[in-house]
């Protein structure tokens, strides 16, 4: 596993692990640090493919508009539509719960789901042989191509 | 009952005759106790799945064609497809043969060499196995024939990610509350609930099951199932009930592995949607072929009192 995934994962596990008086006080910023993981493997998608990732916003979110962008030209990218949709669905439960023990379960499930789609982007980039979610690799993996290629 | 999808033709497809046998056992038994007809297309063949499309999509177009053009000439206009792959690929060819030149020329050109009679579009409509009890009998007609209630088992409803995907292919989806959403299906918390289940709340329900990089990336696929397998039982979930027999298979699987390989071990239960309906209408465990599945679940069932 590369290191950003690695944080990420880390990052996510941690959140899972809080207890529930941690998750309630620090409610919304965690949402938002969610959608912020989801973001950051995105646009790990959207840089190996050589691409610029966009700072537009797509239902008022830049994660579903960095989905859009990671999608273009590759459908099977939208496997992972709904999983963006429901971490944007997690966030906006938390951003409007008056209940703090659904706050603590939101933020469980939606660190859930974003877990998800970073393991679902990291199978993407490695079946298309674009990095191991970090696009510095990808440069490697392109000279590792063209070595292999000229051997055959 | 509406009487809508009373007999309509079967399309098995390739895994329901191996990996996903207990789900063609208990659709063609659940089918059987509602009174339901299912007849089998003669001569079929694959659909195209994966290998195929992703080698040529036209020539995957042909045999899912090929396939409609059975149905037709057996006299249905409607053929039930309860794989998620097969159901997907029928419907992206009666897409492809309706908006796509190329793709009905290359149809025409093939079943005129192969023999048979070239498949038009808007001849036959393909449904899947949720529609099919959906159409056919209904939350209330299946509320009238529960012997053995589901009541007490929690259930996480997944429906993996071909089963909506993409939406254009989907032209009946997404068309008020008593259709299918593309965003958050419900066929099948529906029915399960009308057989006494309680569904929980799911997030994973369209997520990746990594199935199709099971063989060329398989720790990722244990992990993406890890993770369906734990948020599951995050949710309350004694049961994920299926409708796919790759997402199936794949859970089932890697929950096996996950044990082995990452010291996991999760004790979610997996069953096809068929055999928790059969269950609740009193059918036998063996007759919706639970000693078929790969995993465990007597168990459970003996518990919940549902053999």
């Amino acid at each position: 596993m590369a290191r950003a995934e690695a944080n990420l994962m880390e990052r996510l596990d941690a959140m899972i692990a809080m207890p529930d008086a941690a998750l309630v006080s620090a409610g919304e910023p965690l949402a938002e640090e969610l959608l912020t993981i989801g973001e950051t493997a995105l646009e790990s998608w959207v840089r190996s493919r050589g691409e610029t990732p966009t700072d537009a916003r797509t239902e008022g979110f830049r994660l579903l508009a960095l989905h859009r962008q990671g999608a273009r030209g590759e459908p099977s990218f939208n496997a992972c539509r709904e999983t963006c949709r429901e971490l944007v669905y997690h966030r906006n439960c938390v951003a409007s719960a008056k209940d703090g023990a659904d706050v603590a379960r939101r933020l469980r499930l939606g660190a859930m789901v974003a877990r998800h789609l970073v393991l679902f982007i990291d199978g993407k980039l490695e079946t298309a042989g674009l990095g191991e979610f970090c696009c510095s690799s990808r440069a490697f993996r392109q000279h590792e191509a063209a070595h292999a290629a000229r051997t055959i | 009952m509406s009487g809508k999808h009373q007999k309509v033709a079967y399309y098995p497809g390739c895994a329901l005759e191996g990996t996903g046998h207990a789900y063609n056992r208990s659709t063609k038994a659940l089918g059987k106790a509602l009174g339901l007809d299912l007849v089998e297309l003669k001569n079929w063949n694959c659909c195209g799945a994966m290998e195929v499309k992703n080698v040529d999509p036209k020539l995957q177009t042909y045999l899912s064609a090929r396939n409609l053009s059975i149905a037709e000439e057996m006299g249905f206009d409607t053929v039930m497809a309860p794989c998620n792959g097969c159901y997907h690929n029928l419907k992206k060819a009666e897409y492809d043969l309706a908006n796509d030149e190329a793709s009905r020329d290359v149809t025409e050109r093939l079943s005129s060499k192969a023999g048979h009679k070239t498949y038009e579009a808007g001849k036959v409509e393909t449904i899947h196995a949720l529609d099919w009890i959906k159409d056919s009998v209904g939350e209330e007609g299946l509320k009238a024939r529960v012997k053995n209630s589901l009541k007490g088992l929690k259930v996480a409803n997944y429906y993996g990610c071909m089963y909506t995907r993409p939406r254009h292919i989907f032209p009946e989806k997404d068309k008020g509350a008593s259709s299918e959403s593309t965003y958050k299906p419900h066929f099948m918390d529906d029915l399960l609930a009308a057989a006494g289940a309680e569904n929980v709340e799911y997030p994973l329900k369209t997520a990746c099951c990594g199935g199709a990089h099971t063989l060329s990336d398989s720790d990722t696929s244990t992990k993406l199932v890890l993770n369906l397998l734990t948020t599951a039982e995050a949710c309350g979930a004694d049961v994920i009930a299926t409708e796919c027999p790759t997402c199936h298979t794949g859970l089932e699987m890697h929950q096996m592995r996950a044990e082995k390989l990452f010291g996991r071990k999760t004790t979610v239960n997996i069953l096809y949607f068929t055999q928790l309906l059969g269950l609740a209408l009193g059918l036998s465990a063996r007759k919706v072929g639970i000693h078929e599945n790969m995993s465990e679940s007597q168990d459970l069932l003996h518990e919940k009192g549902l053999v």
